[in-house]
């Protein structure tokens, strides 16, 4: 697999450090499990957060280190787990959310083919979806009000003259107004992160749009 | 711990963090990992439980199966790419260094980061392009294995 669209460095920093949404997260999480390249480079990012804990200081309060050796005291060693898989198309941090493969995904109609399934997030921050497109056809017209996170699992799409593949992220901020379209042949399933809702551009997707959540 | 948090809550942090080193010490790889980054994924971890209810799914890990022994000159060049960072880090401005520290300890948002990673981090990056080269040609050399 050749994934030419990548993580950029800001975000592989944040997500080193714990300091994004969950739902960039698990966008973030599912490229990585896919991309040799970015997993490289979010494990410098996590050896730099070693370097920086390393050099500090801090004073611990009397009787810190006995109230510490006596929690440990007593405790299992914990069991390796078994490594998590992933499941046809999904990786495994999608698997956790989804429970299953493709099958066992609960879609909801949007129209003219396309289907999504919204990702129940512990926080709000931002949401997270999957959708499926039938080949040829375009994801329904939108722009967003901040960033967006793209990343295709199944078929490809084109937009802004680039394609995206499986294992392709196309991240995107609110001056982007884009029109992502499905290739021709197989359905193009992506898992879509954005922050705050999206704005549609036609009259009747804006109308419609409270009851779709999308 | 910094983060905002309390200092009660900071050295209950500590502790949790302590103990789970002592419980995961066996899955402990350091051809992977330096000891340092190895603590510091698990306090990150940790701050997200404590001050978030968002989850941070983790990727799903390579199938490199098991290692019976740690490779010495792999674990030595993981323990020197943590120094030659933490060099690179005291040699930056400390303006750029400050805002590396918080952007860790979780003290910036994405957007900030986004808006000051334009800063000229010259001596950071290039060190991060040497660990990121060494781990590539590892990735490498376990998928031509695999």
């Amino acid at each position: 697999m050749t994934i030419k669209h990548h993580l950029s460095d800001d975000l592989l920093m944040a997500y080193s450090a714990g300091d994004l949404p969950e739902a960039f997260n698990l966008v973030i999480a599912t490229h990585v499990s896919l991309c040799d390249e970015c997993r490289a480079r979010l494990e410098a990012y996590d050896a730099l957060g070693g370097a920086v804990i390393e050099e500090q200081v801090a004073e611990m309060s009397m009787g810190s280190l006995e109230a510490c050796l006596a929690r440990i005291e007593g405790l299992p060693q914990a069991n390796a787990r078994a490594p998590r898989r992933g499941n046809g198309i999904f990786p495994a941090p999608l698997v956790d959310y989804i429970g299953g493969g493709l099958d066992a995904v609960k879609w909801r109609p949007l129209g003219l083919g396309a289907r999504q399934a919204i990702l129940k997030m512990g926080d709000n921050g931002a949401s997270v979806r999957l959708l499926s497109i039938p080949g040829g056809t375009a994801m329904p017209d939108h722009g967003h009000s901040g960033l967006e996170m793209t990343l295709v699992l199944q078929g490809a799409f084109r937009d802004e003259g680039d394609r995206f593949g499986r294992g392709d992220i196309e991240v995107a901020d609110d001056s982007l107004e884009h029109t992502p379209i499905a290739e021709p042949g197989e359905t193009c399933i992506c898992l879509a992160a954005t922050q705050g809702p999206l704005r549609f551009n036609r009259l009747i997707p804006r109308l419609a749009q409270p009851f779709f959540r999308i | 711990m910094k983060s905002g948090a309390s200092e009660s809550l900071a050295e209950e942090c500590v502790q949790d963090v302590m103990a789970t080193l002592w419980q995961k010490a066996n899955m402990f790889d350091p051809s992977r990992a330096s000891v340092a980054t190895w603590v510091f994924t698990i306090a990150r971890n940790r701050r997200i439980d404590a001050l978030r209810k968002a989850r941070r799914p983790e990727p799903e890990e390579l199938p490199w199966g098991p290692e019976p022994e740690p490779d010495q000159a792999e674990a030595y060049e993981a323990q020197q790419d943590t120094e030659r960072l933490g060099a690179a880090l005291a040699q930056l401005p400390p303006k750029q260094r400050d805002l590396i520290e918080r952007a860790y300890y979780g003290d910036l948002s994405h957007s900030e980061i986004a808006a000051e990673t334009g800063l000229p981090l010259g001596t950071i990056k290039s060190r991060i392009r040497l660990a990121l080269d060494r781990l590539r040609q590892q990735l490498d050399v376990k998928a031509s294995q695999g």
